[in-house]
């Protein structure tokens, strides 16, 4: 019997997709590898949550930096060296109470101030998170280990615009008087989020 | 463009994959499209509200089981053949393989003449547009009331920025809504804020 079904082509592996348009753009003069070297290096080395740390453990420390960061995040978080790409121009910064707990978010792709509180991690841009933390915060949070007393006022925040936001979580009682280099160690990523509480 | 990756309060996609300290990367590839789409950008080839665009343009069906950096990379691979930097035929012939691209692109919209300012503790209303191209509102604010409680820098409107129309950039404002206004008698009790640009907002008494 002749084949003569048509030649159904198979989809390229994702590696090896990347690996085409990394080449075609250096067969083109454009450095993309060069790029890959220095962006990949930013991305794994500098654009890390370690920075939002240092910046929440200022602010627990220097009632004057706090107000500073809650009115412009971006010029306050440049003090400490910290810059944002140009296309971020407002850093919201949002500030947890005992009754009131922040999260943000991105329904629409996956934004956020990464080069403050770090590239986002899996599951913020999964469909999952995206979907529901809007519309069913608590049950989320608390499947995320958040389990927050009833009268907590929950505050999301969608990242639709360029304005980007970092959660400001509260201080722990047992760590007042701490040096700001040892509070910047317990400052983690998820709390910047607002999907954990210190 | 009402599209897939409209994700706000669609039901059903099950709990969230969380682990502790979770990773951004999961593989060296990933690294590599997470800087091949900035350094796209920073040449100039397409700006982020192309890139997003190019992203919501996927066939549905490959957005649902792509993951965030195939996606990512699908977006940049089509912006470059759109551009004209590369063609569809190069990168298959170098990926040995097929290489799905995103739809084409429908025409934007320059900002709405009627724009009004807005200040901290106005009462707002989501206009009720839809349009085929690209937009920053998410479907589930059309049409709904908050109150302003944030005013932001301006910045390119995204319904002309990702498809090369001129316009003016814009104030976007953090405009707080009761989850209950949203979602009428199927949302847990939440304030949720939303980055919303001028265009889509109208004042309401």
């Amino acid at each position: 019997m002749p084949d003569d079904k048509p030649v159904i082509q198979r989809t390229a592996s994702v590696e090896a997709r990347v690996d085409a348009i990394q080449s075609a753009l250096d067969a083109r003069g454009l450095k993309a590898s060069e790029a890959v070297e220095e962006l990949g290096h930013k991305a794994k080395e500098e654009w890390i949550p370690r920075n939002g740390a240092r910046v929440v453990a200022r602010a627990w420390v220097d009632p004057e930096f706090r107000k500073r960061l809650l009115a412009n995040g971006r010029d306050a978080v440049a003090e400490l060296g910290l810059a944002m790409p140009r296309h971020h121009r407002h850093l919201v910064v949002l500030e947890n109470t005992p009754k009131v707990q922040n999260v943000i978010c991105c329904t629409l792709c996956s934004c956020t101030a990464f080069t403050i509180i770090g590239l986002p991690p899996d599951w913020y841009k999964d469909l999952q998170y995206r979907s529901r933390v809007v519309r069913e915060s608590r049950t989320v949070l608390r499947e995320m280990g958040l389990d927050l007393p009833a009268d907590v006022e929950i505050r999301v925040w969608d990242t639709t615009a360029d304005t980007r936001y970092m959660v400001l979580p509260e201080q722990p009682a047992h760590t007042k008087g701490w040096p700001e280099e040892k509070l910047a160690e317990i400052v983690t990523r998820d709390s910047l989020i607002g999907v954990a509480r210190l | 463009m009402d599209g897939i990756h409209d994700m706000g309060g669609k039901q059903g996609y099950g709990p969230v994959r969380f682990t502790f300290d979770a990773k951004a990367f999961h593989s060296p590839w990933e690294v590599r499209v997470n800087a091949l789409y900035g350094h796209a950008v920073r040449l100039g080839i397409f700006n982020m509200d192309e890139y997003r665009h190019a992203i919501e343009r996927m066939v549905p069906a490959h957005y649902l089981t792509a993951s965030y950096y195939e996606r990512s990379l699908t977006s940049l691979a089509t912006l470059c053949v759109e551009k004209g930097v590369v063609t569809r035929e190069e990168l298959e012939q170098r990926a040995q393989g097929a290489f799905p691209l995103a739809q084409p692109s429908a025409p934007g919209r320059g900002n709405v003449l009627a724009r009004e300012r807005f200040k901290v503790g106005d009462r707002v209303r989501v206009r009720m547009d839809s349009v085929p191209g690209h937009m920053r509102m998410p479907g589930y604010i059309r049409g709904k009331v908050g109150v302003v409680v944030g005013i932001s820098p301006a910045y390119p409107f995204p319904d002309a920025h990702a498809h090369g129309v001129v316009s003016d950039d814009e104030p976007t404002y953090d405009v707080r809504f009761h989850s209950e206004i949203l979602w009428p008698g199927s949302a847990e009790p939440a304030l949720v804020h939303v980055g919303v640009f001028e265009s889509y907002l109208a004042s309401e008494p």
